[in-house]
């Protein structure tokens, strides 16, 4: 008990916190702001339906950004952490996917 | 040698225990319970995204149902607004990473500097929308008994005046009951997390978080996080995706 005690104890020191330099703390605050900006131009533009997609892409960029470095899931070593955030991500698909799948084949009613 | 090699390592393990008052004693390691909160954070992060997916969801099938209506009614919010408001959110989550930054290098009175930060621009973002929601007021734009609504469709601008089509106000009336379920239910996680910062503030100030123990800081930032990130969605679908028609 007490060896895996001190092991565990010295992975802890070895895993020391990941800490953010600043340089891409910055990096990505600026892409997150040049994502905004890009975004807002497109949504002036007409490209039919084309607009959606864009609009979400850029959207989910910034999302993954976000999560990824400024919520420090690239950096963790709690592998579950991944397992949740795709999980919530598939039933979000499922909700979304499943209810429109649902209301836009009820033309024959 | 092994034996007395493994209680050294053990009386060293006690001796940390005491040196981190914030290690309970149902965790082997303090790394141990940092990782079960940040687990427990995301797995309600996770019930969140189902929270706010249902919103999501209904605004998906009711721009799918009145599209023209829900094109015209979305040209009739400010765009200048929202974006200034995304700016604002995404500065936001700068502080937050440099509040966590700042802990993480034992900096107590940068910790404070950038929570207080974060919950300026947090009271900035609820303050636009509450201009906002106030020019909804003005123009009727409320649903309820006093809502109006005289807009024309997208694209009717082209043709004479006695042709043009207008919006279904019923249709536009449920635009604005999700425009504001949505909006409203994130101001209220954002006036929750403004409260949640103000506290971590004060706990900042006493000296309450070091570089062994702010997990409170990090999680109260993956919320914070999360918020933006629903905002981020927010802008694209009610502001961004209807404004070209």
């Amino acid at each position: 008990m007490s060896d895996h005690n001190s092991a565990s104890e010295q992975t802890s020191e070895h895993a020391s916190e990941h800490i953010s330099s600043l340089g891409s703390c910055l990096a990505i605050w600026v892409a997150l702001l040049a994502g905004t900006t890009l975004t807002v131009a497109a949504a002036f533009i007409d490209l039919g339906p084309f607009n959606t997609i864009v609009a979400l892409t850029i959207a989910t960029i910034k999302a993954t950004l976000v999560v990824l470095f400024y919520m420090h899931v690239k950096y963790t070593h709690e592998k579950l952490t991944g397992l949740v955030i795709v999980s919530a991500i598939f039933f979000l698909f499922i909700l979304l996917a499943l209810s429109m799948a649902d209301y836009t084949t009820r033309l024959w009613r | 040698m092994q034996t007395s090699q493994a209680a050294v390592d053990q009386h060293a393990d006690q001796e940390h225990a005491h040196e981190n008052p914030a290690l309970l004693h149902h965790f082997a390691t303090a790394e141990q319970q940092k990782n079960a909160a940040g687990l427990g954070m995301w797995l309600f992060l996770a019930q969140e995204v189902m929270f706010f997916g249902g919103l999501f969801c209904a605004y998906l099938v009711y721009r799918y149902k009145y599209f023209a209506d829900f094109g015209s009614a979305s040209q009739q919010l400010d765009i200048r607004l929202g974006t200034t408001n995304t700016v604002v959110l995404i500065c936001s989550s700068l502080t937050v990473v440099l509040a966590i930054r700042a802990v993480q290098l034992g900096k107590r009175m940068a910790l404070v500097f950038w929570l207080l930060a974060t919950i300026l621009l947090g009271l900035a973002f609820l303050g636009i929308k509450a201009d906002e929601y106030a020019e909804k007021f003005e123009k009727h734009h409320v649903p309820g008994p006093s809502f109006n609504y005289h807009e024309l469709l997208p694209g009717q601008e082209k043709f004479p005046a006695a042709e043009r089509q207008y919006a279904n106000p019923h249709h536009a009336e449920m635009f604005f009951s999700l425009y504001f379920a949505m909006t409203g239910m994130h101001a209220l996680h954002m006036i929750i997390g403004v409260g949640l910062f103000g506290f971590l503030a004060y706990k900042a100030w006493r000296g309450k978080y070091t570089p062994k123990y702010y997990t409170p800081i990090e999680n109260a930032g993956l919320y914070w996080h999360f918020v933006d990130i629903v905002w981020i969605y927010l802008f694209g679908l009610l502001y961004l995706i209807d404004r070209h028609r």
